[in-house]
C-alpha cells in the first residue's frame, strides 16, 4: 500500500505534473466563475465554499482520471494484478496518494480564492479543516474507484465526471454546508449531523472501494 | 453463451409472452378506467391529483428498480452469470423509464398546485440525481460495448449506486430541510378517504407493477437473443 504511495509521490515529485495542471486549471475555474458572473456579488462564506468544491470537483476529476493512465499505457496493470498483494490495499494506496494531491490543491485553493472573491465574513475555525479533509476524501475514495474503471473504455474524459458527480452529490451538499460553517465561525454542534453524513459517507465507500477493488482490478 | 442462460430463457418464454402482457393489459385498462370515470375529484387539489394513482407507484417503483440493479449486480460478481448481468441492464432502463416518467407527471401536477414546474424539494432533488445515476450507469455499458470487464464495472456502479441513496436521502434532507405544507399536500394518503379511490391507487400500482415486469423481460430476452445472435455470426464466420 505505501509502496504505491510512494511511487506515485515521488513519480509527482519528479514531474510535477498533477499538482501543476490540478492548480491551474482549478485557477482557470475561478476565473471563469469571475468572468460569467458578477464578482462583486461573490462574496461570503457561502461563495467561497461553494467555490473551492466546485472547483476542486472539477479540477480533481480532471486530474484523477490520469490516476490509472500511466499504468494502462506502461503495461503496469497487469503487473499490479499479479502482485502477490491484497489489492484492497493497491486501491488504498491510490486514495492516499490521490488526497495527498487534492489536500495540497485545496490548501493552495482556499486562501487563493478568498484573496480573490474577498474575505468579507470569513473568520475560520479548526472545522475548516476537518471539512475539507473529509470532503477531499470521499471525492478520492468515489474517485479512484471510477478513475479505474473509466481507464478502461472509450471516452474515458467524459465518463468519470459522469459517474462520479452524481454520486458524489450528497457528498458535495455536505462539504459545502460544513465549509461554510468552518470559514463563518460556527461550532460543531449547529453542524455535527452534517459531519457525520461526510464521515458516513467516507466510510461507506472507502469500505466498498476496498472490497470491490478486487473485481475492477480483474483483466 | 452458456446453456444455463439459453434454457432460462426459453423457461421464460411462455410466462412473459401471455400472462404478462395479459395482466398489464388487464390492470392497466382497469387502472384508466378507475382513474379517469370511477373516482371523484379529490376536494382540494381537483382534478390533477389524478396524476397520483400512477406518480406515487412510479416513485417507489423506481427506488425498487434500483434495488434490484444492485442485487442483480451482487448476482453477477458472484456467479458471473451472464443471465445476472442482463437483468440488471433491463432493471436499470425500465427504473430510468419510470424515473423518466415520474419526473414527467410530477411537475404536471406542481404546476397548478405549487405554482413551478420545479422546486428543489428534497423529493425532487433526490430523484433528478437517482435519474442521472441510472443514465451514468447506462453510459458505462454503452461506451463499454458489452463485453464482460464493462460487465464487472457496470455490477461495480450498481452496487455503489444503491449505497449512494440512504446517503442521499440524508443530505437532501438535512440540506432544505422539510417543508410541512408542501409535505402534507404531496402525501396521497391525505387524499384517498374514498374507497373507490383507494382501489384506484391499489390497481394502479398493481398494473405498473406488471408493465415493469414485462418490460423487464422482454428486454432480458432481446439480449439474450442478440447475444445469440452474435454467436451464431461468429460460428458462420469461421466456417
Amino acid at each position: 500500500m505505501w509502496a504505491i504511495v510512494r511511487k506515485d509521490l515521488s513519480i509527482e515529485r519528479r514531474t510535477g505534473e498533477m499538482l501543476t495542471s490540478l492548480f491551474l486549471l482549478a485557477l482557470l475555474v475561478i476565473l471563469l466563475f469571475a468572468f460569467s458572473l458578477e464578482p462583486d456579488r461573490l462574496r461570503g462564506p457561502e461563495f467561497v465554499a461553494g467555490l473551492l468544491w466546485t472547483t476542486l470537483l472539477l479540477a480533481g476529476t480532471l486530474t484523477l482520471n490520469r490516476s490509472f493512465v500511466l499504468e494502462r499505457e506502461l503495461g503496469a496493470w497487469t503487473a499490479l494484478a499479479l502482485a502477490p498483494v491484497d489489492r484492497g490495499s493497491i486501491y488504498l494506496g491510490k486514495v492516499i496518494a490521490n488526497l495527498i494531491f487534492l489536500l495540497a490543491a485545496s490548501v493552495l485553493l482556499l486562501p487563493l480564492i478568498a484573496v480573490l472573491l474577498g474575505t468579507k465574513g470569513i473568520a475560520p475555525t479548526p472545522l475548516l479543516p476537518l471539512s475539507v479533509f473529509l470532503g477531499v476524501l470521499g471525492i478520492a475514495a468515489i474517485g479512484t474507484l471510477f478513475s479505474a474503471m473509466a481507464s478502461r473504455t472509450r471516452a474515458r474524459e467524459v465518463l468519470l465526471p459522469l459517474l462520479s458527480f452524481p454520486v458524489l452529490a450528497p457528498l458535495l451538499i455536505g462539504a459545502a454546508r460544513t465549509t461554510t460553517a468552518g470559514l463563518a465561525g460556527e461550532e460543531l454542534e449547529q453542524i455535527s449531523s452534517w459531519m457525520l453524513l461526510l464521515g458516513g459517507f467516507d466510510l461507506v465507500f472507502l469500505t466498498a472501494g476496498w472490497m470491490l477493488f478486487d473485481v475492477v482490478l480483474e483483466d | 453463451m452458456s446453456t444455463d442462460g439459453d434454457s432460462r430463457a426459453a423457461r421464460l418464454k411462455p410466462w412473459s409472452d401471455v400472462a404478462l402482457p395479459a395482466l398489464t393489459g388487464v390492470t392497466m385498462l382497469a387502472a384508466v378506467i378507475m382513474v379517469f370515470w370511477v373516482v371523484p375529484n379529490e376536494k382540494i387539489q381537483g382534478v390533477v391529483q389524478r396524476i397520483f394513482y400512477f406518480h406515487v407507484h412510479l416513485a417507489w417503483m423506481c427506488f425498487g428498480g434500483f434495488v434490484f440493479v444492485a442485487g442483480a449486480s451482487a448476482w453477477y460478481l458472484k456467479t458471473g452469470s451472464p443471465v445476472a448481468d442482463r437483468y440488471a441492464e433491463a432493471n436499470a432502463e425500465v427504473g430510468l423509464l419510470y424515473t423518466t416518467l415520474m419526473l414527467w407527471t410530477g411537475p404536471l401536477w406542481a404546476r397548478p398546485i405549487w405554482g413551478v414546474w420545479w422546486t428543489w424539494d428534497p423529493r425532487l432533488t433526490m430523484t433528478i440525481v437517482l435519474w442521472v445515476i441510472y443514465a451514468a450507469y447506462l453510459m458505462l455499458r454503452r461506451l463499454g460495448e458489452g463485453d464482460e470487464t464493462i460487465m464487472r464495472y457496470a455490477a461495480v456502479l450498481g452496487i455503489v449506486g444503491v449505497l449512494d441513496i440512504p446517503l442521499l436521502v440524508l443530505a437532501v434532507r438535512l440540506w432544505r430541510g422539510i417543508h410541512p405544507a408542501v409535505m402534507i399536500s404531496d402525501d396521497p394518503e391525505a387524499g384517498l378517504r374514498n374507497a373507490a379511490m383507494k382501489w384506484a391507487f391499489a390497481i394502479s400500482g398493481v398494473g405498473l407493477g406488471f408493465l415493469f415486469a414485462w418490460l423487464v423481460s422482454l428486454r432480458v430476452r432481446f439480449t439474450t437473443v442478440d447475444q445469440e445472435l452474435a454467436v451464431l455470426a461468429a460460428e458462420k464466420e469461421h466456417t
